[in-house]
């Protein structure tokens, strides 16, 4: 990773941001480690959980914002559940997540992880419920590349009744609309 | 009342006179007030011209009373009282009245600065006026000293006392001197042997004219005050008459039960019931372990006196002592009484135990993940594997070791924040030691920081990575668990930005130095301050690292905090030094300032109505019960007595009194309320 | 417990155990169980999606109202007790309701988007929890059949247990309350390393490469401990172990060929509750072994 830090970046607030979003401070993190190694998906991620903390304590936002290692977290919380110094990492990945869509900064090389939270929460939108055979087709159609993938599961399912055609729509179907708008 | 002031107020360089006009708050003092005779202000009053300034003008004016408007009384309120001594006047009529700390260092604008130190120093001439003259007390001094605590500290401190010419009392709960620093293997930063270095101390120890020690004894009870400790002490009962025992050891070799897990080997090796914890132990005299024992147990489960259990008699059948045996089944604790003048309180750590804590190490379910000292043991020549490293579990040698820093240290989620200071140098000597005894085995190091701050100390860790190959890598390890035979770590590597997984034939934790686990029932046996990780605290973490909250208790050792061997022994020599201050004189004086609950001529005696609400918020044990006699011997009535010689002068006690029976000294109704009377509220 | 005496827990299967989806045979389990044995059980009226982690993980806001607005729901229905046996159903319900405990703006915000209040009291559990808490007693009494020989690996996965501070349930690093659960049918446990590991959950989709590793070392680490079937409460997981076991297999190279039974169907079992009656029929990997050892 070729990265520069400089005054601008040292002085910048987004530390603070962070915190007044979440609550987190990170000047906690004395960068242990402990949470990279614990973290069941940090082998396949760019930079490792300790770093992207480190990114945030230097005010280094861009480089927060687009790394691959946020969308790569599973969300296991192992980290905050070990961390000594009771910093709720899995928790910062959250916010720097929300913050990296909101700025148009998602990594393109997770976008099959991105186009699948979009998918999922369409599919809510739209029925207040997954539908599951929906959902997946509007992945695939996004991915295409995906399309062979798990081309014997879908069949499988089907014959042992797991999955089924029609959407089911709750009652409450506009009100989840509204709850998404009111969200934006 | 016909007193003559004078009011000296200090500019202190520009500190107080940046913020304060000086000029304005002497002028104002003179004015309006009759009982001001002198005013005048000075760059330094602390100075040598400005303590002469001091006593000339107290000659010079006759002044029999003394404000000096300066710093806070903290810095040099000693040193103008002494000024005053100098002169004839009783130094408690001279008071500090604070312009710096509570004003000048606070407000910036100067006209409220000003104005408030008119006020502030209105107040100590209204205190001045009502100031009795007071006499420092004088208490007598035993001369003898009590060590609690048979380590590395309580060794030192004592031999020092005993080499000044002082008997010393040692007691050790343990059933030989010599504490953790005798489970050690080498020390750092020489690679010294431990036991070499120690032994040749605890033989002088035990052989100085000057020093009784008791081992196997508990401390039951301490009370009095400083120069006057009576001392309880519990002899727990040995089961062998440190008399008449040559230490031939003929029972302690046919005892029938090998299997219990020694405690000076941390578990890893056995003992048996009746036994000595080391080979050179001090006094090399066995005890014995009646939990264990069979025919203590049996005489417990028969209900019956040990002596009529016939289970086993092996050991006083083999002891060739007569014609009365040095075995004594029968013999019960005895409580002995010490009256010793100054106490030091050595007592040590005790190391983390991980069994609860970290699950994610295993929580003490795995045998070859093991503790700092459980591998001393190991290392250790005289340990359970003869100074081999070999495997808990099946006892092979491993070929690939990791070491894991700061596990129980500098982790505020488990409840421990601080840093136990010994470990990064102990974790390198481990390193070194086990390098040394398998050559070709890995090392490999978990760490945060590596902290090598004493003599000698950066260049001995550096030595384990540059010569001896152990390999450090910077992170914590997250997860410990049990692949085959192996433990595979699972550990992080932040300067390459990496994880790390290892799998290793043995772990070892540098597990945290704690405070024993009864360090707060000590403390306060002995009405002494503890922290919130109850290590014993310090009066001040600067200027006075050796001194407790209580007058004449000095604290040594890890039992103060986390620390090392060198700094053990320079603390215990100063501790030491205090003592032999204190048992230097024939009379100690105390300062004055002390509460007193009121006598009355009879029938009343006293206000004090007797409900001790004081006593129970004293900090310092100071409150006494003192019932009032009549002619025949009946009790009038129990009422309160401060102890002088306990009483620091906190004021607790006269704040409390429901019927406003106690006074402080210097401090008392009469001087507060003249205080708060003289400010005016707008 | 006395028929009489049962009291009415609000049931929230979500989007993954409702009737129809793909992990269906752990709802059908548990209402079976709970017909049996009890507590009775309530479908909360018009529940919707709880948001998963989609929602948690773009969006805090949309993520907290989607859970509150089921905890509504259920407080206006005079639950007490909402039973959620989907671990990310239960912790997101969860996480939710102390975010707007903590929070007086957010839980503004949220009321306002759902267009409800939210009292925020009723209390939420997990699977393990409801058996734990309210039929140990039944399933001693009324257990018809036991196992000969069945080994079994309790595999808890990430959401019951963290994190640990909101959750409060059991031990995050050595939990125990599916072992006696397990114990309580008949069956054996085995002790294993990796029963709190992650199985790459939502990720089954976009990063199936991340699944196939994560579940390998779990499978290897179960096979290895000597378990003839690994017991599970969260369908994600379940999914991954079971559907997925084949590829898993030849991805690493290594044959398994171990059911994953959900810890419901286990306890249906020992009650002498029909196999298709509980979804068995429904796994990837055939679970006649397990069927077949409680015969």
């Amino acid at each position: 990773m070729k990265i520069k830090i400089t005054t601008k970046e040292l002085k910048s607030d987004f530390a603070e941001e962070v915190k007044k979003r979440s609550g987190i401070d990170v000047k906690k993190c004395y960068q242990c480690g402990k949470c990279t190694a614990g973290c069941p998906v940090a082998y396949e991620m760019d930079y490792m959980p300790n770093q992207i903390i480190r990114f945030v304590q230097l005010g280094l936002k861009h480089e927060a914002l687009t790394s691959r290692t946020i969308w790569l977290c599973a969300s296991c919380i192992t980290c905050t559940t070990r961390c000594p110094k009771e910093v709720m990492i899995a928790e910062l990945m959250d916010v720097l997540r929300e913050m990296s869509l909101e700025e148009g900064l998602a990594n393109p090389l997770e976008k099959n992880i991105t186009t699948f939270h979009e998918a999922f929460l369409n599919s809510v939108k739209n029925h207040g419920r997954i539908s599951e055979i929906g959902m997946i087709q509007e992945y695939k159609m996004k991915r295409p590349k995906t399309v062979l993938q798990d081309l014997l599961v879908g069949p499988q399912m089907l014959s042992k009744g797991k999955l089924s055609f029609l959407p089911h729509n709750i009652k409450g179907k506009d009100a989840i609309k509204r709850i998404f708008e009111k969200c934006k | 009342m016909g007193k003559k002031i004078g009011v000296f107020v200090c500019h202190c360089g520009t500190n107080i006179s940046a913020t304060v006009d000086v000029e304005k708050v002497a002028e104002e003092a003179k004015k309006n007030n009759p009982g001001v005779a002198y005013t005048t202000t000075y760059k330094y009053m602390c100075s040598d011209p400005g303590q002469k300034l001091l006593r000339d003008k107290i000659k010079e004016e006759g002044l029999d009373g003394v404000v000096v408007a300066a710093c806070s009384p903290k810095m040099h309120e000693h040193t103008f009282r002494n000024a005053a001594v100098k002169t004839g006047l009783n130094p408690y009529h001279v008071e500090i009245s604070n312009l710096r700390e509570q004003c000048s260092w606070v407000h910036p604008d100067k006209p409220t600065g000003t104005e408030k130190s008119i006020d502030l120093v209105r107040m100590m001439t209204e205190k001045t006026r009502k100031d009795r003259s007071l006499t420092p007390i004088k208490v007598p001094v035993t001369k003898r000293a009590l060590v609690i605590g048979g380590g590395i500290a309580g060794i030192q401190a004592a031999l020092d006392i005993a080499d000044g010419g002082h008997e010393v009392i040692m007691v050790e709960r343990e059933a030989s001197i010599g504490g953790h620093m005798a489970q050690l293997s080498e020390t750092f930063p020489t690679l010294d042997c431990s036991q070499c270095i120690m032994t040749p101390k605890m033989v002088e120890l035990a052989q100085h004219d000057n020093i009784k020690l008791y081992t196997w004894s508990e401390i039951e009870a301490v009370d009095g005050y400083i120069g006057n400790f009576d001392v309880k002490i519990r002899k727990k009962a040995r089961s062998v008459d440190l008399d008449l025992c040559t230490g031939c050891s003929s029972c302690w070799q046919v005892c029938p039960c090998k299997k219990i897990k020694s405690e000076f080997d941390m578990g890893l090796g056995n003992r048996t019931a009746i036994y000595i914890p080391f080979p050179q132990a001090i006094p090399s005299k066995p005890v014995i372990d009646r939990e264990n024992c069979i025919l203590f147990k049996d005489a417990r489960k028969k209900n019956i006196p040990p002596n009529d259990s016939k289970v086993c008699r092996k050991c006083i059948d083999a002891c060739p002592i007569a014609p009365v045996k040095a075995i004594d089944y029968s013999q019960e604790d005895e409580i002995v009484t010490e009256k010793v003048g100054a106490i030091i309180v050595a007592t040590g750590f005790k190391e983390l135990d991980d069994t609860s804590m970290y699950g994610e190490y295993g929580g003490g379910k795995y045998k070859d993940v093991i503790t700092g000292l459980q591998f001393e043991r190991l290392a250790s020549a005289s340990g359970p594997t003869e100074g081999m490293i070999k495997r808990p579990s099946d006892g092979k040698e491993p070929e690939i070791v990791v070491f894991i820093q700061c596990v129980g240290s500098r982790d505020p989620a488990k409840g421990c924040s601080y840093c136990s200071k010994t470990c990064c140098m102990y974790t390198a000597k481990h390193t070194m030691l086990y390098k040394h005894k398998v050559h070709d085995g890995h090392a490999f190091v978990f760490y945060i920081d590596i902290r090598c701050a004493g003599k000698d100390y950066e260049e001995f860790s550096q030595r384990a990575i540059e010569e001896e190959g152990a390999t450090y890598l910077r992170g914590r390890v997250s997860r410990i668990y049990k692949k085959g035979d192996k433990l595979v770590v699972l550990g992080a590597d932040t300067l390459t930005g990496s994880v790390v997984e290892i799998e290793a034939d043995m772990v070892v934790l540098a597990s945290a130095m704690k405070a024993q686990d009864d360090a707060e029932k000590f403390a306060q046996k002995l009405s002494i301050q503890y922290n919130k990780d109850k290590f014993f605290s310090e009066m001040h973490p600067k200027l006075k690292p050796v001194e407790s909250s209580s007058a004449a208790i000095l604290l040594a050792g890890t039992c103060q905090g986390p620390k090392d061997i060198p700094e053990t022994v320079a603390q215990a020599g100063a501790a030491a030094s205090k003592v032999l201050a204190l048992l230097s004189a024939d009379e100690l004086e105390r300062e004055p300032v002390v509460a007193k609950v009121d006598r009355l001529p009879p029938p009343v005696f006293s206000t004090c109505i007797g409900c001790f609400y004081c006593q129970r918020v004293c900090p310092y044990g100071a409150i006494e019960e003192e019932d009032i006699k009549a002619r025949d011997g009946s009790v009038i009535k129990t009422v309160a007595r401060v102890n002088e010689g306990l009483c620091q002068g906190c004021g607790l006690c006269a704040a409390t009194c429901r019927s406003k029976s106690v006074e402080l000294a210097g401090f008392n109704d009469e001087q507060v309320y003249a205080e708060i009377n003289s400010v005016e509220f707008n | 417990m006395q028929i009489e005496e049962r009291k009415k827990i609000g049931y929230y299967p979500g989007c993954a155990i409702t009737m129809g989806s793909s992990s269906e045979e752990y709802g059908t389990s548990v209402l079976r169980v709970s017909e049996e044995i009890g507590p009775e059980l309530e479908e909360i009226h018009d529940w919707n999606c709880c948001g998963a982690s989609s929602a948690h993980a773009t969006n805090h806001k949309l993520s907290t109202a989607l859970s509150i607005r089921n905890i509504s729901l259920a407080e206006q229905s005079g639950y007490k007790e909402i039973l959620a046996p989907c671990p990310m159903c239960s912790q997101r319900l969860i996480i939710s309701q102390k975010d707007v405990a903590d929070d007086e703006e957010l839980k503004k915000d949220v009321e306002d988007a759902i267009e409800m209040p939210c009292d925020g009291d009723v209390k939420i559990i997990n699977y393990l929890e409801l058996i734990k808490n309210y039929c140990m007693d039944e399933i001693a009494e009324k257990k018809k059949k036991a196992p000969k020989d069945l080994k079994i690996a309790s595999y808890y996965g990430c959401l019951l247990l963290r994190p640990p501070k909101v959750l409060k349930f059991d031990d995050p690093e050595n939990p125990t309350s599916m072992e006696e659960i397990v114990e309580a049918t008949g069956a054996t446990s085995v002790d294993w390393e990796l029963k709190t590991n992650c199985c790459g959950g939502g990720f089954t989709l976009s990063r199936t490469d991340v699944v196939l590793k994560l579940t390998n070392d779990i499978l290897e680490c179960a096979a290895d401990a000597g378990a003839d079937a690994i017991a599970v409460a969260c369908p994600m997981c379940h999914a991954n172990l079971d559907m997925r076991q084949k590829k898993i297999g030849k991805e690493y190279k290594r044959k398994y060929d171990i059911p994953i039974v959900y810890i419901s169907e286990l306890i249906g079992l020992a009650l002498d509750l029909g196999p298709i009656s509980l979804g068995l029929n429904k796994h990837f990997i055939d679970t006649k072994s397990v069927v077949n050892a409680f015969a």
